[in-house]
C-alpha cells in the first residue's frame, strides 16, 4: 500500500493489540534492551522476539530487505568497533584472557572483546525484530487512532496518516517530473560533477514543491469542509479499544525494564562479568 | 412557496486583496430538491460564488461582503463553516485532493469522525453509503488502486453520509474521459432522487449535464448573472455563444442549418429534441451543400513504430505489439481511458521508459539508442499541469533552459529564444516572472520551453484539461497555428471534442492495443469502438438518424470541415 509502513495484514494476536500498545511496547522493550549488557536477559529477550516474529505470521522473505540492510550496518559497526578499540572488552571486564596464548598486543582477540562484541549484538538482535514487526503490523490509520487514545492531539496523529497517503502520489510526481526535466537536458545521472547535480535536484524539486502547494489548498479545504477540527475530539473510523491483551502486553514490557534495572543492579554495573 | 435553501439578494464580493468586486448584484434561490446548473466561462465568477455558497468565503477566503446570503433562512456570515458545511456539501473538482483517507471506507467516514460518531455507528453508515454509490466491496482499497470514477464515487459517498440539504458539485467531470463523465452525471440524478437534497452542478460541460434532467441554468458572466432560466429557454436564445461557452453540437448544426430554436422544440436534450418537417429540410439542404474535403494521402511518414511492446518492472503490461505511423504535419489525437496505454505509449516515444521490443524510427533512423536527452532534440514532451514543468522565475529563463543545459552559445540562444516566445505570443512578457500568469499562458511557457531545441513532433500531455470553452480555442487555435508552420503534433487526450473538431486522425488505445486508428468522425460514429474506448457518442450522429440522413458518419465529417473552414476563424476574431 505504501513504502513507509509496510503494513502487512495477517489474523495474528500481535495484529490484534492496539498500534499504542504496540509503540509503548517497543520503547519499553528498547529501553531494556539498551540499558542493560546482561548476557542472560539479553538472550531471553533475543529469543522471545524471534519467537513473536513466528506468532506474527509474518515471513522472513516478506523483511529480508530490511534485514539486510540492518545487518550490513550491523556488521561494519562492530567491525569498526573492533578497529577503533580492541581492548574495550578487557577495561569491561578487569581481565584480559588472549585466545591464542601466542598471539598477544593490541589487536590480539581476547575472550573479553569476543564476549563484549556479541553482547553488542546480542541487543541488536533483540530489538531488530520487534521493530520490524512494529511496522509490519501495525495498520497506520489504527496507530494514528490509537495515538490519539493515548493523548496525542488528534490534527497531529491525523497528520501521520495523511502524510502516508499523499507520499505515493509524491514520489510518482517526482518521478514524472524528473523524467520532463531529464528531457529538457537536465543531467541527473552519476557521470555530472556534484554542483550540476545538486542544480538539477533543484529543477525537479522546485516544480515539484509549488505543484505540491497548489495541493495542499485544496486538500486543506477539502478537509475543513468536512468538519475537521469542528470539535476538540473526534472519533476514528479504525479505532480500537485496548483489551486484557494490550494491558498484559504493557505490563510485561514493563517489567522486563525492571529486571534490566533489576540486574544492574545486582551486577553492580550494566555488566554481566563472567570472568570472575 | 417554502424558504429556500439557498437566497442572494443583491449580494456582492470584494476580495481584499483585489481593488474591484468579483460579484455583482447577484440575486437567486435554490430550493429544495431543485437541481441547477451553473456555467460560465473562467474568470467569470463561478468559482467565488461557490465558495459562498459552501462557506470557504468569508470563513477561509476573506473579503468585503454586500448585501446578503442565506442558508435556511440564516445569514451565512454569521454562522460558521462547520455549520454550514451540516448543510451544504462540497464535491471538489480533484477528487484526488479529496480522498483524504486512507482507504475507502476512512474517507468515507471522515466527516463523521469529526462529528464524534461512535466506531460501531461509523461502520455501519459507512458500509450503508458505500453501498448507495456501489463502492462497497472496495471498503479497504487504497486510492492509488481506484480508477478516476470510482474517487468520485468516493467523494460523493463521503457527502452523502451526512445528511446535508445542498450538494454542490465544482466541475464534475473535468478529469473523467466522456464515457465515466456520462455515468457520474447517471449517479448524480440517481442520488439526487434517492436523497431529495437540492444538487448544483459547476460545469461548463453544458452537453454532458443535460443528458440528465436540470431544472435551471444560470449563466454568469464577469461577475453578475446573466441567465437564469431553464435549459430549454436558454439554449432558444444566442447567450451561450454570447458569453463563450460551448453549446451542444447538435444545437450548433442546427443553427447552421439556419434552424430558428424554440423552447417548444424542448432542444435541452438530443433525447426530448422534436423537429418540424420543415427543420429536418433545412438540416437534409444544409447537408447536401456542404461539401466533405478530401483528404491528401501523399505525405511523407515521420515516426513509426513497429510491434512496440512494453512491460513495467512491476510485471504489468502496459503495451502489445503498437504498430503505427504519424506523418510529416500531421496533427494527431490518441485517445483512450486512464489505463489504455495511452500515456505509457507517449512516455516510451519519448524514451522515459525503454520498450523491450519493437523499434521506433524517426525519418527512418532508429532512435532506440538515444538517451532521454537526445531524444528531446527531436521529440519534445509537454506535461499536462505546466507547475511540473516550470523551474525557473523568469519566462525568459524557462524558455532558455533546455538551450543552456545543452550548451547552446548565448547569442545563439537569444535568438532562438525571442523566436518561441514571439510565436507563443509571450515576448511581451519575456521579462516577467512566471508566477504572474495565468493557467494558459504558464502553458504556452512550456510549449516554447520546449519549442526553443526545436524538435520535429511536439507530443502533449492533454493540452486543454479544465479550461473553459474560450481558453481551449486559444490553446487548440495556438497549436494549429504551430501546426501549420510545420511541426508535426501529437495529442493525448480523452477530449472528444479536441480529437473531432481538431485531430486529422485519432489512434484510440484500450487495454494497451490499438483499437482503431482512423478520423474523429469516422470513430465517434462507431458504437463498437465507442463501447471498448469508453468514448460517447456524439450527438451529431443521433441528429443526423432523427433526420434520416443516410449517412450519419458522412453529416459528422461534413459538420466538422464547415466548422474548420467557415467558422473557426471568425470565432477566435470575436
Amino acid at each position: 500500500m505504501n513504502n513507509l509502513f509496510n503494513y502487512i495484514d495477517r489474523p495474528s494476536p500481535i495484529h490484534r493489540l492496539t498500534g499504542a500498545t504496540k509503540f509503548l511496547c517497543l520503547m519499553l522493550w528498547s529501553f531494556a534492551a539498551m540499558s542493560t549488557f546482561d548476557t542472560r536477559l539479553l538472550l531471553a529477550l533475543s529469543i522471545a522476539s524471534i519467537l513473536m516474529f513466528k506468532v506474527s505470521k509474518i515471513k522472513w522473505k516478506e523483511v529480508s530487505f530490511m534485514i539486510g540492510f540492518a545487518s550490513v550496518f550491523l556488521i561494519m559497526n562492530t567491525i569498526l568497533q573492533y578497529l577503533f578499540s580492541p581492548q574495550h572488552g578487557t577495561s569491561v571486564y578487569g581481565t584480559c584472557t588472549y585466545v591464542f596464548s601466542g598471539l598477544k598486543g593490541y589487536y590480539a582477540p581476547t575472550y573479553e572483546q569476543l564476549f563484549y562484541v556479541s553482547n553488542y549484538l546480542l541487543k541488536y538482535i533483540s530489538t531488530i525484530p520487534i521493530i520490524l514487526l512494529f511496522v509490519c503490523t501495525t495498520n497506520p490509520s489504527e496507530f494514528a487512532a490509537s495515538l490519539n487514545k493515548i493523548g496525542v492531539k488528534y490534527s497531529i496523529a491525523y497528520s501521520v496518516a495523511l502524510a502516508l497517503r499523499y507520499i505515493p502520489d509524491v514520489q510518482r510526481q517526482f518521478h514524472e517530473i524528473s523524467q520532463a526535466q531529464q528531457a529538457r537536458g537536465i543531467e541527473m545521472s552519476k557521470k555530472a560533477s556534484p554542483i550540476k547535480r545538486l542544480k538539477a535536484a533543484s529543477a525537479i524539486l522546485i516544480p515539484l514543491v509549488l505543484s505540491s502547494m497548489d495541493k495542499v489548498e485544496i486538500v486543506s479545504n477539502a478537509m475543513e469542509l468536512r468538519g475537521f477540527g469542528k470539535n476538540k475530539k473526534r472519533t476514528w473510523y479504525m479505532g480500537r479499544k485496548f483489551n486484557t491483551f494490550d494491558i498484559l502486553a504493557i505490563v510485561i514490557c514493563a517489567l522486563i525494564v525492571v529486571v534490566a534495572f533489576g540486574l544492574n543492579y545486582l551486577n553492580g554495573s550494566r555488566f554481566y562479568n563472567p570472568f570472575i | 412557496m417554502s424558504e429556500p435553501i439557498i437566497r442572494f439578494s443583491n449580494f456582492g464580493f470584494k476580495y481584499n486583496a483585489q481593488s474591484k468586486p468579483t460579484l455583482y448584484d447577484i440575486n437567486f434561490e435554490i430550493h429544495s430538491g431543485e437541481r441547477v446548473l451553473i456555467a460560465g466561462p473562467s474568470g467569470c465568477g463561478k468559482s467565488t460564488l461557490v465558495h459562498c455558497i459552501n462557506g470557504l468565503i468569508p470563513f477561509s477566503y476573506k473579503g468585503e461582503q454586500t448585501g446578503s446570503l442565506t442558508l435556511n433562512g440564516k445569514e451565512t456570515k454569521e454562522l460558521s463553516l462547520f455549520d454550514v458545511s451540516k448543510s451544504v456539501g462540497t464535491v471538489l473538482q480533484d477528487s484526488d485532493a479529496q480522498f483524504v483517507g486512507l482507504t475507502v471506507a476512512e474517507d468515507i467516514a471522515f466527516a463523521l469522525e469529526n462529528d464524534c460518531v461512535e466506531t460501531e455507528e461509523l461502520h455501519k453508515r459507512v458500509e450503508k453509503t458505500a453501498a448507495l454509490v456501489d463502492m462497497n466491496k472496495f471498503l479497504t482499497h487504497a486510492p492509488g488502486e481506484l480508477s478516476g470514477g470510482q474517487k468520485q464515487r468516493v467523494s460523493m459517498a463521503g457527502i452523502m453520509v451526512d445528511d446535508v440539504d445542498l450538494i454542490l458539485f465544482d466541475e464534475p467531470l473535468a478529469n473523467l474521459d466522456p464515457k465515466t463523465g456520462k455515468t457520474a452525471i447517471e449517479l448524480i440524478d440517481e442520488m439526487q432522487e434517492k436523497t431529495g437534497a437540492a444538487v448544483i452542478i459547476v460545469e461548463h460541460r453544458l452537453e454532458d449535464v443535460l443528458h440528465r434532467k436540470v431544472d435551471r441554468i444560470v449563466l454568469m458572466g464577469e461577475g453578475r448573472i446573466i441567465a437564469d432560466m431553464t435549459p430549454d429557454e436558454l439554449l432558444s436564445g444566442s447567450f451561450l455563444s454570447d458569453s463563450g461557452i460551448r453549446e451542444p453540437l447538435y444545437i450548433t448544426a442546427l443553427k447552421y442549418a439556419g434552424v430558428e430554436i424554440t423552447p417548444n422544440m424542448k432542444p435541452s436534450s438530443i433525447r426530448t429534441l422534436s423537429l418540424g418537417d420543415e427543420d429536418i429540410n433545412k438540416v437534409v439542404s444544409w447537408y447536401n451543400e456542404t461539401k466533405k474535403s478530401e483528404p491528401s494521402d501523399d505525405e511523407k511518414i515521420l515516426l513509426e513504430t513497429n510491434g512496440v511492446s512494453f512491460t513495467y518492472d512491476n510485471g504489468h503490461k502496459a503495451l502489445y505489439d503498437i504498430t503505427m505511423n504519424v506523418k510529416e504535419g500531421e496533427m494527431l489525437a490518441v485517445v483512450g481511458t486512464n489505463g489504455a496505454g495511452k500515456s505509457t505509449f507517449s512516455k516510451v516515444v519519448c524514451g522515459f521508459e525503454t520498450n523491450q521490443e519493437g523499434t521506433i524510427t524517426l525519418e527512418g533512423k532508429d532512435i532506440l539508442p538515444l538517451s532521454i536527452k537526445e531524444r528531446a532534440d527531436l521529440i519534445g514532451y509537454v506535461m499536462q499541469n505546466p507547475n511540473q514543468m516550470i523551474s525557473k522565475v523568469m519566462i525568459y529563463d524557462e524558455a532558455a533552459l533546455g538551450l543552456v543545459t545543452r550548451g547552446v552559445p548565448e547569442s545563439e540562444i537569444k535568438e532562438k529564444v525571442e523566436k518561441v516566445l514571439k510565436i507563443c505570443g509571450l515576448w511581451s512578457f519575456r521579462n516577467w516572472p512566471v508566477s504572474a500568469l495565468s493557467f494558459g499562458q504558464k502553458k504556452r511557457v512550456t510549449i516554447a520551453s520546449i519549442l526553443a531545441l526545436e524538435p520535429k513532433i511536439i507530443i502533449l500531455d492533454e493540452p486543454t484539461a479544465g479550461q473553459d470553452y474560450r481558453h481551449y480555442t486559444e490553446i487548440m487555435e495556438f497549436l494549429t497555428e504551430l501546426n501549420k508552420s510545420g511541426i508535426t503534433v501529437i495529442m493525448v487526450t480523452h477530449d472528444m471534442h479536441l480529437m473531432l473538431e481538431y485531430a486529422d486522425r485519432a489512434i484510440v488505445f484500450s487495454g494497451g492495443k490499438i483499437i482503431a486508428n482512423d478520423t474523429g468522425a469516422n470513430i465517434l460514429t462507431n458504437r463498437e469502438i465507442i463501447e471498448k474506448a469508453s468514448l460517447k457518442e456524439t450527438s451529431l450522429y443521433e441528429l443526423a438518424l432523427m433526420c434520416k440522413i443516410e449517412s450519419p458518419r458522412d453529416f459528422v465529417s461534413r459538420f466538422i470541415d464547415f466548422e474548420r473552414t467557415t467558422q473557426r476563424g471568425a470565432r477566435i476574431d470575436e
